[in-house]
Parts: structure tokens; C-alpha cells; sequence
């Protein structure tokens, strides 16, 4: 019960970091720190192709099955790193109830750990929706001026495609019931459901609904500008970082097995949406003011390489997809942290009220130009990796998609470095006297992210190498 | 009657034992606290009878009522809500009513008109346990004698629920005249010798399910409920909200089994299960929408507890695909078990909050801030809320899963997407009311709260939560009943 034992260690770590803020207002957060640190040693304990299962429900079938390959392992790891980074970012920030802010921090990870590594499809629909409501806490109680509209509206489109979801997944264990006679939510078990394929259609756009809102693509996408910018620095770096990749997880774990066939009938129209997220994201980056929002935007425009690797349907473009989730998770979220720093010292986000800030905070600026280059696909780095593999393998599928997706990499670096001289350079702006350049905290924090997207960068190999049997395993290739 | 009948209705008639006593303690010696103490001790011997009740079998105690594991299912329900109750009442009472003895007899004697309703399989034992729930209800409803919203929703539920009773009374008259049946059974084995299309037995059907529809507040026979909800004291609306329901719901399905309501072999049988069918649909869908636009704590839950009836419609007809009745059964239990435990929880937060000088907490505004003044309440009411919008790990979740189930089992897609749409809606009020207690910076004045409130509550939400996260033993008693009840086809 080990992969049951990590996500109980964060639970239990949460209600403990609730209990304790009665001690010391600091206590919560060292205890959250140190719950992560035990779960990401704890983690390297767990080898690869474990799994777990006990019963739960019997009357449907119902086990807690959890299991952990490479792609799992992947994904768990990015959480708990990005899960450090963001207690570590938001340190300073967060000073009303700091207690229960862990509590939702930790309890969010826990629901996504339990995502990443959940092999029971009632199970996984559990830890779905179970990491929304922490998450919606963590924007709702600690979140900015709109913070009440933005939480409302992430909730909603997340739980509403999870209705859709829980509809496809009970019709699906019900049409295997149908077939085998055995009642049960085993994903090994329904991997073999055979299926009426116009079934298969509209249960597989079940899922597909529910994923793409949260990964997210054009048209499902805008819920996430709004809880994205309202979100306290933490709550951003999870959302980006960790909560859309859950969407793109589910895609490759259970959209594109579950129904091989009928996700191949629609490949043509996902590839469109992915190119689409690609360049209208980028495009809507480029016409914000807000520094938050354009990162925002910028995240739509990267997950869209993740939908259109994932349904190209190849092994290049598939690998592709997993190292732009991870490439993304991290520089994203250290861009998030950047504007979370700056709204910290200038109580803005706003870029027209920012400008030379280089010259006031070196440190910060020369850690802002090198994430703003990794966005914009920087050889060398990580996201040049994810965006380059995507687009050989979708242009072997279909050339004008892979080219508009190209030309969106043309529009990132427009955005990116609009960001960086909106922000960094240019006149300094009269209104900002002094700032405080990155101390020791924060520093230490985006080095390490740094040397990520450069290790991810220089050699991918350490992330190809766990996820490739996974991906060899869907048999996408023709 | 043998003793073994006795044995049966040990618990019904321990209740009405202590009925009995209280009334006799109240009239020669008054005082709140012995009412009380004398209340709560008969909830609880009556939960203890229900063993040697159960010891002594599914069996028929004259042709009224049949007393099985069933029933014995819902009477632990309703007598632990009884209990629940009147916890709530206590401190609620205190300085709002001059003499609040009396309350506790009429909540005795309600109970036990759910507890025969539970258990009636005849037309005459449905109306008996009926009138005296909703006759004891009304002057529940009415109690704090020094208010007048408690006594102008009295006289609307009075005259409403009386005009139910009577359309549901004119029903069984037509019912009997062409049957000559008053027993379920006997009514169902008249009916398959005879013509099911015979115009006087399908309106007299139509109009027992109307005037059920009354009772259950299913749309367009809902008008009652939200002033109702409103201007009763608030354990009151609990108690109105989940014994009076659920009991009333427990008869319905007993007659649909019995009386093999939903099985169509002809025209007119079919058009009574489109009739429920719509009633279910615009219950799911227009509750929904009206709870969107309520201020009033009580009358968006009074709302959302007609779309959460409008949902368990689906377990009754889910009978029609499967008629076997099992599925129906466990879902029906296992639905209502939490509802009962989510409704239930709400109301005892609103109650608890409400005192004798600040009146009802009743406008979502004086609920702001309630995470950092009252943190046990917020998070009692917190998790009542999500599990009514159907977040996993609560019970409502696992009621919700089970009308999927059975939904997809039957094939009743036009009642799921209803199903899906009403609770999409529903997230949006539900959590309105938890946003408003993240605010901060609030000037809402305390109120004094009592212990035993404060724990009564936390206990309803642990139940909640209890139910949400291991449901398993739940669903397995729930699946033996049903297996119990099960009707050979």
C-alpha cells in the first residue's frame, strides 16, 4: 500500500499543518515543507511498475487500484517538486490563516497524486473532483480583487465536464457489464469493453470534453485566464504547473486505450483544436497588459502542443507531448512565481506600471529573460524539445496543422519578449523608486527550476526513457 | 394478534409508550429539561425495540402493515432524526415559545405517523400514518407562538396539504370503486384479472400520485414549500424537510412494487409513468433554476430538496426497465440515507445559529465570514453543501452515483440528462452560500451556540462524510433489504 501511503502522508499532512498553525504562526509552513520533502523521498522508495489494490466498493466492482509506471512516476515527481516550489513562493504571501492554506495546498497535491496514479476509473473520478474543492478554497479565500468570479467559473467548468465524465465512464461499465457479465471499473479490465463504435464515439467525447476543459483547449479555455490571475502564487504554479497536466494525462491514459478507434475517427478535429489553442492563445497573450494574464494565455498556447502531439498519433509526437508537459509545468510556474514577486513588491500586475525594472532588480531581470526565452522555445531548453518532437511527428500526419502550429512558436516569441520589454526594459518607469531584488529564497527556487529546463533540454533522454514504454504501449504507431 | 405481532411492532409501540408517559409528565409537572429527557430516552428505547422488531421477521401485523426490514430501515432513520430533533429544538425553543413541552409530544407523535407510513402496505394505514404526520406537523410548524411567519406558513401547509390529502383520499375512493381493493396487493392482483384500462382506476391513480406529488412537493405541486421552509422554525424545516419526504416516499415505492404501478400493459398505464416521468424532469430541471435565485438560506433549500425528490424519481422509475425492483430499492435507500443525513446536517447549522433575540439566520449575508467566527459550524454546513452539489467522498456523491447507475442500468437517458443539467445548476447556488463564508472582515454578530448543538451537528457532518468516503456497508445492507423485498417476476 505504498502509492495508498503517499497520498494518506499528504492528507495527513494537511489536517496536521491545519492543526498546528494554533502552535506557531510559522509552523504550518515549515510542516508543509517537510510533509513534501518526506513524500518526494518516500516517492524514490516506490519502483516503477508497482500496484496496489484493495476493495472499496464490491457491490460495483469498485477497488482503490493504484498503480505507478513511468508516465506516473513522471508525473508524480513534477507535483512534488512544483508542490516545494510553491510553498516555498508563496513563504511571504500568504498571512491570514496560514494553516488552512496548507491544508488546501497539500490536500490538492494529494488529489492529484491520486490522478496520476489511480487505475480504477470510479477511484480516479474521485481524486478528479476532489482536487477541485481545495483548489477552489485556495483561490476563493487567498485569491485577488475578482477572486470570487474566477473560482466560481473554475469550479464549474471542471465540475460540469465531470458530469459528462462520470456519464461516459458508469454507460461504459455498463456496456462491458452488458458484454462479459462482470460488473467492474477496472481500467485493465475495461480496456478490453468491447464496443458498439458509435458507443465508443460519444464515450470517448465524453472523456475527451472533460480533459480538454481542464488541459485546456480553444473552445473550453476560458475559465482559465480568470483563476489563473486571481489565484494567490501558489495556487498559479499548481494550476499551470500541475492541474492542466492532469488533462493531458487523461488523455493519454485513458481517451486514446479506452477507445482506440473512435479517438483515431477524431483525430482530425483534435489536431485542429490543439493548432487552434496553439495560435489563438498566443494571439490573446500578445493583446494583454497584465502580466499574469499573458502568462496565462501563454499556457493555453503551449497545452495545445500537448493536444496536437497526443493526436498525431505517433511515437515522436506522443514523447513530444510528455516532455512539453513537463517543460511547461516548470517554466510556467516560475513565471507565475516572477509575477507573484513582482505584484508582491509593486502591488501591480499591471505591465504599463512597470518598465526598467531591470536596472533596479539585475537578478530578477536576468531570471525573468531566461524563462521568457525557455516560453518562447529556446534551443537547449526543455520546451524547444516538447514543441520540436510535436511538430515532427504531427508534420508526418497532416503539414498545414503542423505549420500553424509552427507559426504559433513565431507568435510566442512576439509575446514573450513584448513580456520581457514591457516589464524588464525599456524607460524606467518614474512611479517604481526602489524594489527588492530576489533574495536567497527565491533565488535558490528558480535555480533549481533553471537547471530542470536545462537538463530537460540538453537531454530528454532521462524523461523519454521512463515514458517510452508507456507511449510504446498505446500502440499508436501505424 | 399473537405476541409474536407484538414483537413486531415493539417499536412502534415503545415510541407510543413513551408518548404516553411524556404527556402524563408534562401535565403534572411541568419543565423544558424533563420533556426533554423523557423524549430523548423514548428515541432511544424505540431504536433499541427495533432488534426484537426485526427478530420477529418480515411479517404482516393485521392487513395494514407489514413490518419488515424495510421498514425497519426507514423507522431507524426517522427515529434518529426524531432524536436529532428535538437536540435541535431545545436551545432553539428557550425564550421563543412560553410552554415548549408540548413540542416534544407532537414531534413524538409525528415520528410515529412516518414510522406507520414506513411500514404501511394499505390504503388505510397510508392515510392513518399520514394525517398524523402532517396534522402533528402543522402545529409543529406553528410553535414559536410568538412569531408570525411560523403560524402564516402553518395556515398555507395546512390548507395546501390538506387539499393533497383530499385529492390523494378521492383517488383511493375511485381506486376502490373499481377494484373493490384497499390492501396494495389485493389491488394489484384485482387489477391483472381485470382491465387495466378502466378509465376510473387510471384517474384514480392519477390522482393518488397527485396528491402524492403535494406531499413530496414535486413540481407543479411545489408552491407550498418554499414559504413553508421559510416560515417554520428551523429544526422544524429539517424535520419537514427529511421525515415528511422520505416517508412519504418510502409508501410510494412500497405501493409502485406492490401494486406493480410501472409495469405498462397498456395505454393508460403508460401514460401514468410519462406523467411521473415529466413531473421528474421539470422537478429536476425548474427547482434548479428557482434555487438559482433565492437570498433565503431556507427557501433555496427548500428548492433544492424538490429537485433532490425530482431525482430520486428515478428510482421509482427505473422499476419500469427492471422490475425485479431490487435496483430500485437499493437505490432508493441508499439515496435517501443521504439526503437525509446532508438535509439534515444543513438545517441543524441554520438552527443552531438562529437564537431567540437575533431571530433565523435565514439571508446568505449573515452567513459571511462563518469559517473564522464559527469554523465547526462553516465546516459542518461546508461539507453538507458540497455533498447536496454531489462532490465525491460524501454522501451525496455516492446518492448521485447510484441514480446514475440505475439510470444507465434502465436506460433512462431523457432522466439522466435531466439529472446532469439540475445538478450543474446546482453547483453554482450551493456554492454561493460557501463563498460567503470564506469572506472576511464581516461585522455579523456572534451568537450563542450550546454544546450539544455544535456536537449534534458535527456528528451529522461526520455521518456525511462517514458515508461519502466507505460507503460499502451501506450499500450491502441496503442491497440485502432490497433482495428481501424482491418480487418474483
Amino acid at each position: 500500500m505504498q502509492l495508498l501511503g503517499l497520498v494518506l502522508l499528504l492528507l495527513g499532512g494537511g489536517a496536521l499543518a491545519a492543526a498546528s498553525e494554533r502552535l506557531h504562526r510559522n509552523a504550518p509552513r515549515w510542516l508543509a515543507l517537510g510533509v513534501i520533502a518526506v513524500a518526494g523521498l518516500y516517492l524514490l522508495t516506490i519502483p516503477i511498475g508497482t500496484e496496489e489494490q484493495a476493495a472499496w466498493i464490491p457491490r460495483f466492482g469498485i477497488n482503490l487500484i493504484l498503480a505507478m509506471d513511468g508516465l506516473s512516476f513522471a508525473m508524480v515527481a513534477l507535483t512534488l517538486f512544483l508542490g516545494l516550489i510553491a510553498i516555498v513562493s508563496s513563504w511571504s504571501e500568504i498571512d491570514e490563516s496560514p494553516g488552512f492554506f496548507q491544508f488546501n495546498l497539500l490536500w490538492t497535491l494529494a488529489g492529484v497524486v491520486g490522478v496520476f496514479t489511480a487505475l480504477d476509473l470510479f477511484l480516479f473520478f474521485v481524486f478528479w473532483e476532489v482536487m477541485l474543492v481545495p483548489m477552489y478554497f485556495l483561490i476563493a479565500i487567498w485569491g485577488h480583487e475578482a477572486r470570487a468570479y474566477a473560482a466560481m467559473k473554475f469550479f464549474l467548468f471542471t465540475q460540469i465536464s465531470g458530469l459528462l465524465m462520470l456519464f461516459a465512464i458508469l454507460t461504459l461499465v455498463y456496456l462491458h457489464y452488458d458484454t462479459s457479465g462482470v460488473i467492474t471499473f477496472a481500467y485493465v479490465d475495461l480496456l478490453g469493453a468491447e464496443l458498439d463504435p458509435s458507443y465508443a464515439f460519444l464515450l470517448m467525447l465524453g472523456f475527451f470534453v472533460a480533459f480538454v476543459v481542464k488541459l485546456p483547449g480553444v473552445p473550453f479555455h476560458t475559465w482559465l485566464p480568470d483563476a489563473h490571475t486571481q489565484a494567490p502564487t501558489a495556487g498559479s504554479v499548481i494550476l499551470a504547473g500541475i492541474l492542466l497536466k492532469t488533462g493531458a494525462y487523461g488523455l493519454l491514459r485513458f481517451v486514446v486505450p479506452l477507445f482506440p478507434e473512435a479517438a483515431l475517427d477524431f483525430r482530425w478535429p483534435a489536431m485542429f483544436l490543439g493548432a487552434a489553442s496553439v495560435i489563438y492563445g498566443g494571439y490573446l497573450a500578445f493583446s494583454q497588459s497584465d502580466f499574469k494574464r499573458l502568462v496565462a494565455y501563454s499556457s493555453i498556447s503551449h497545452m495545445g502542443f500537448v493536444l496536437l502531439g497526443v493526436f498525431a498519433w505517433n511515437t515522436v509526437a506522443v514523447q513530444g507531448a510528455v516532455v512539453q508537459m513537463v517543460a511547461h509545468g516548470f517554466s510556467t510556474a516560475a513565471l507565475f512565481m516572477m509575477a507573484g514577486a513582482l505584484q508582491q513588491r509593486l502591488h501591480t500586475r499591471e505591465m504599463g506600471q512597470m518598465g526598467g525594472l531591470w536596472l533596479k532588480a539585475p537578478r530578477m531581470g536576468a531570471v525573468a529573460l531566461f524563462f521568457v526565452v525557455a516560453s518562447l522555445g529556446m534551443p537547449g531548453l526543455g520546451n524547444f524539445v516538447g514543441e520540436f518532437m510535436v511538430l515532427i511527428g504531427a508534420f508526418q500526419v497532416d503539414v498545414p496543422l503542423t505549420i500553424a502550429a509552427a507559426i504559433g512558436i513565431i507568435v510566442a516569441a512576439v509575446y514573450a519578449l513584448s513580456l520581457m520589454q514591457r516589464s524588464f526594459q525599456g524607460e524606467p518607469n518614474a512611479a517604481v523608486e526602489t524594489m527588492a531584488d530576489f533574495g536567497f529564497r527565491e533565488l535558490s527556487v528558480m535555480i533549481l527550476m533553471m537547471a530542470a529546463l536545462v537538463w530537460l533540454g540538453i537531454y530528454p533522454e532521462t524523461l523519454l526513457n521512463l515514458s517510452a514504454p508507456v507511449v510504446s504501449g498505446l500502440g499508436v504507431d501505424p | 394478534m399473537t405476541a409474536l405481532d407484538f414483537q413486531a411492532l415493539a417499536p412502534h409501540l415503545t415510541l407510543t409508550g413513551g408518548l404516553m408517559v411524556v404527556l402524563l409528565a408534562v401535565s403534572f409537572w411541568r419543565g423544558h429539561r424533563t420533556a426533554f429527557a423523557l423524549t430523548l430516552l423514548s428515541f432511544v428505547a424505540a431504536f433499541v425495540a427495533l432488534w426484537p422488531g426485526l427478530d420477529a421477521g418480515p411479517r404482516e401485523v393485521t392487513p395494514l402493515l407489514m413490518l419488515d426490514a424495510y421498514a425497519a430501515f426507514f423507522n431507524g432513520l426517522f427515529i434518529l432524526i426524531g432524536a436529532v430533533t428535538a437536540l435541535l429544538a431545545r436551545r432553539y425553543l428557550e425564550g421563543r415559545a412560553g410552554s415548549p413541552e408540548e413540542f416534544y409530544l407532537l414531534l413524538l407523535m409525528a415520528t410515529l405517523g412516518a414510522m406507520t407510513l414506513a411500514s404501511a402496505q394499505h390504503f388505510a394505514a397510508l392515510l392513518l400514518g399520514l394525517e398524523i404526520l402532517s396534522i402533528s406537523l402543522y402545529a409543529m410548524v406553528a410553535y414559536p407562538e410568538e412569531d408570525h411567519p411560523p403560524l402564516e406558513a402553518a395556515l398555507k401547509y395546512l390548507v395546501l396539504s390538506g387539499v393533497g390529502s383530499t385529492i390523494m383520499l378521492f383517488g383511493m375512493a375511485l381506486i376502490y370503486h373499481s377494484t373493490g381493493a384497499l390492501g396494495f396487493a389485493e389491488f394489484a392482483a384485482s387489477v391483472a384479472t381485470g382491465d387495466r384500462a378502466d378509465l376510473w382506476l387510471v384517474a384514480g391513480q392519477v390522482l393518488f400520485i397527485i396528491g402524492i406529488a403535494f406531499k413530496l412537493s414535486l413540481i407543479p405541486f411545489h408552491m407550498w414549500t418554499p414559504d413553508v421552509y421559510q416560515g417554520a422554525p428551523a429544526p422544524v424545516t429539517g424535520y419537514l424537510a427529511t421525515v415528511s419526504k422520505a416517508a412519504v416516499f418510502a409508501v410510494l415505492l412500497r405501493f409502485a412494487l406492490d401494486a406493480q404501478l410501472l409495469e405498462f400493459s397498456s395505454m393508460a398505464q403508460l401514460s401514468i409513468g410519462l406523467v411521473l416521468a415529466i413531473i421528474a424532469v421539470l422537478s429536476m430541471v425548474i427547482g434548479n433554476v428557482l434555487a438559482l435565485l433565492q437570498d433565503s438560506i431556507k427557501r433555496l433549500l427548500a428548492y433544492s430538496s424538490i429537485a433532490h425528490v425530482g431525482y430520486l424519481m428515478i428510482a421509482l422509475l427505473v422499476l419500469n426497465a427492471l422490475p425485479d425492483g431490487t435496483m430500485a430499492v437499493e437505490t432508493t435507500l441508499v439515496f435517501l440515507a443521504g439526503y437525509l443525513a446532508m438535509t439534515l446536517s444543513a438545517f441543524a447549522v441554520v438552527s443552531e445559529l438562529s437564537s431567540a433575540a437575533a431571530g433565523e439566520r435565514d439571508s446568505i449575508g449573515e452567513y459571511a465570514g462563518l469559517f473564522w467566527r464559527r469554523p465547526v459550524l462553516a465546516a459542518v454546513l461546508t461539507a453538507a453543501l458540497l455533498s447536496l452539489a454531489g462532490i465525491p467522498l460524501t454522501a451525496g456523491f455516492i446518492a448521485k452515483f447510484y441514480l446514475f447507475a440505475a439510470g444507465v442500468e434502465g436506460a433512462l437517458w431523457g432522466l439522466l440528462w435531466a439529472l446532469i443539467l439540475g445538478s450543474a445548476l446546482s453547483i453554482y447556488y450551493y456554492l454561493k452560500i460557501v463563498f460567503a463564508m470564506t469572506v472576511r472582515g464581516t461585522d455579523v454578530p456572534a451568537v450563542p451556540t450550546s454544546a450539544a448543538g455544535v456536537a449534534t451537528a458535527a456528528v451529522l457532518g461526520l455521518v456525511v462524510l462517514a458515508l461519502g468516503i466507505y460507503p460499502a456497508p451501506l450499500i450491502d445492507w441496503a442491497g440485502d433489504i432490497a433482495q428481501g423485498l424482491q418480487r418474483l417476476p
